[in-house]
């Protein structure tokens, strides 16, 4: 329960600073915070108190296994992760070039 | 046919693998390479969504795992309908792109990024898993900010940064809420979930979770609260692929997602939880009313059409709210009236920039309907449709959403959605007003070149179709793809029938 709420804190610490920060770099780092919190949610999903790794080599019954499926889904969220922000960064960067500023409200042109 | 989804996905995404390639041999073999791809997923998908029998749905299982355990595709009739809506209007945009991207460099990069966000789209419409889903939406995510950005000026990144901002927060809650559910349920097959929730205690974390996929799925469907990116991002692509933004994408990430896993997997029911439609039936009301308001006082061509997708979409939104049958199918052809439709106007404003050059109304001084009488033609009629004027299919799928609120006695609703249709045609035909109607125009302008005309017209050709034979449309394409969301839960006993035999 404590590992659930400190992922929510920390998914909303990543919120926090897309919502407030006007530097773009810091969003970025906001938006790396929301994905590493529901990563670590993911990560503890499969843990279960004194299990066995999830590797069977004769069937036993009784035994706890932890579930390696987590893992699997946190590879993929990783990488989808590592695409994102390398997308973003590079916005980041194409904006930079143009205005030569990393501040939001410099940036903004579109209104209405 | 068993191999359709796989194909669906395999020929895009194979498709998007040779183009950089391709292109560098020679421009245009990118283009016919796209073009055959295209095609093949436009034949797969209308072949899909009439043949595929009611009630048996295509189980694709990856691996051949059985179904709670492997990734498995499950391509109903929903699915099949809404791959139709995807592949017609990414196919139209197309023929429309070979000529419009003339101004742009970079060709390759854009058919595979534009043939990796038809993987993704078609991928979220066909999977079965929850996990999957996901994936294929960011593909279709990213690869879609990468588009809107693609003209690389302060004003396109700007709107790319906003656009990529907004959908990562809706991505990351949708992930948080598939975090949740998998620590629920130690499943992600939707059908396996669906059983879990069937026999779990509806707990205030079971609502929790709800409102965090409806609040992830409202931002990518840009419902009212959450819609300040779309009218930055969807003017900023380039012409062909705002088509493809309006018309069908935040209608397969966020409508055709957020449908499928409350109807079949939450199996929630008007009668059962008023609650959850009451919500969505405030959300679309609230996109109806402020997006119109806002979309009449806009002055950019296309920034007006975005507003109206946003307005539109409320309708696709308020009929989900409404739940019953009239109001699905309703739901259900205004998808396809509004793709279309929505599309075709997106196209005619790239007509008009890449022949003119501006998107500024207050700019025009009218009479392009003279010297581009194609594209006045084709925006007129397609603005008719969009609105909800008779002969059109926008007519029919507005009356269906109206009939289904009087039927279930949402007097209020029904009124706002019919008195709105009007507010939509006096803010469409503004651009009629200022663009097209008059006597002098712009010195020099000529109608833009054939393929571009072609993809328009095509368009229109089926908005009539649809109007005209709508009443074969409904129970051969509409009707089956609404029981499958009335059905509910039945999807999952549908789903381990077919798959569980591995």
């Amino acid at each position: 329960m404590i590992i659930l709420v400190a992922s929510l804190i920390l998914f909303l610490v990543g919120l926090y600073a897309i919502i407030t920060k006007r530097n773009m770099i810091k969003v970025a780092v906001g938006f790396s915070l929301m994905e590493y919190s529901v990563n670590f949610l993911f990560a503890i999903v499969g843990f279960r108190p004194g299990a066995l790794p999830p590797i069977l080599q004769a069937v036993e019954v009784g035994k706890v296994y932890s579930d390696p499926l987590p893992q699997a889904l946190v590879l993929t969220a990783i990488v989808i992760g590592l695409g994102v922000t390398a997308f973003m960064l590079s916005l980041i960067l194409r904006l930079y070039n143009r205005i030569g500023s990393f501040d939001l409200e410099e940036i903004q042109r579109l209104k209405g | 046919m068993e191999t359709f989804p796989v194909l669906l996905i395999a020929i895009p995404l194979g498709g998007a693998f040779l183009v950089p390639i391709l292109c560098k041999a020679w421009d245009r073999l990118a283009e016919i390479v796209t073009g055959l791809c295209l095609a093949a997923v436009l034949a797969l998908s209308i072949y899909l969504a009439f043949s595929l029998e009611a009630g048996k749905p295509l189980v694709y299982l990856f691996g051949n795992w059985p179904v709670p355990l492997g990734i498995a595709f499950a391509v109903d009739r929903l699915s099949a309908f809404m791959l139709l809506v995807v592949s017609i209007l990414v196919f139209f945009s197309y023929i429309f792109a070979i000529r419009y991207m003339d101004h742009f460099t970079g060709s390759g990069k854009f058919y595979t990024l534009y043939l990796l966000m038809l993987v993704g789209m078609n991928g979220v419409v066909m999977t079965g898993d929850l996990f999957n889903m996901f994936v294929f939406m960011e593909i279709a995510g990213i690869s879609s900010y990468a588009l809107v950005a693609f003209g690389t000026e302060a004003e396109e990144l700007e709107a790319g940064f906003k656009y990529m901002v907004m959908g990562e927060i809706a991505s990351m809650m949708i992930l948080l809420a598939i975090a949740f559910i998998y620590a629920a349920t130690s499943t992600l097959n939707l059908a396996d979930i669906s059983r879990s929730f069937a026999a779990m205690d509806k707990t205030p974390g079971f609502w929790f979770v709800l409102i965090l996929l409806m609040s992830g799925f409202s931002i990518k469907a840009a419902l009212v609260p959450f819609h300040s990116w779309l009218p930055d991002a969807h003017p900023s692509a380039p012409a062909p692929i705002s088509a493809l933004l309006s018309g069908v994408f935040i209608k397969v990430l966020g409508v055709y997602a957020m449908a499928r896993i409350f109807f079949n997997v939450y199996g929630v029911s008007r009668a059962s939880y008023p609650a959850v439609f009451n919500a969505l039936l405030i959300l679309g009301l609230a996109s109806i009313i402020i997006a119109s308001l806002l979309a009449l006082k806009q002055t950019d061509y296309k920034r007006l059409l975005a507003y109206s997708s946003i307005s539109q979409i409320g309708y696709i939104v308020l009929a989900l709210g409404i739940g019953n049958e009239l109001a699905l199918i309703g739901a259900l052809a205004h998808i396809l009236s509004h793709s279309l439709g929505k599309g075709l106007l997106f196209l005619t404003s790239g007509s008009v920039v890449y022949r003119v050059g501006e998107r500024d109304i207050t700019k025009f001084t009218g009479g392009l309907g003279k010297q581009m009488p194609w594209t006045s033609l084709s925006y007129n009629l397609g603005a008719l449709s969009v609105a909800g004027m008779p002969p059109f299919l926008g007519f029919f799928s507005k009356l269906f959403i109206i009939l289904g609120a009087v039927k279930a006695g949402f007097i209020v609703p029904a009124v706002v959605a019919g008195l709105f249709a009007v507010v939509t045609l006096g803010y469409l035909l503004k651009i009629t007003n200022k663009v097209f109607w008059g006597k002098e125009g712009i010195k020099g302008i000529k109608e833009s070149p054939f393929v571009m005309v072609f993809a328009m017209v095509s368009l229109v050709v089926l908005l009539v179709a649809g109007g005209a034979f709508f009443f074969w449309l409904k129970p051969h394409l509409l009707q089956p793809a609404a029981d499958v969301l009335l059905k509910g839960t039945e999807y999952a006993e549908i789903v381990f029938r077919i798959g569980a035999g591995g």
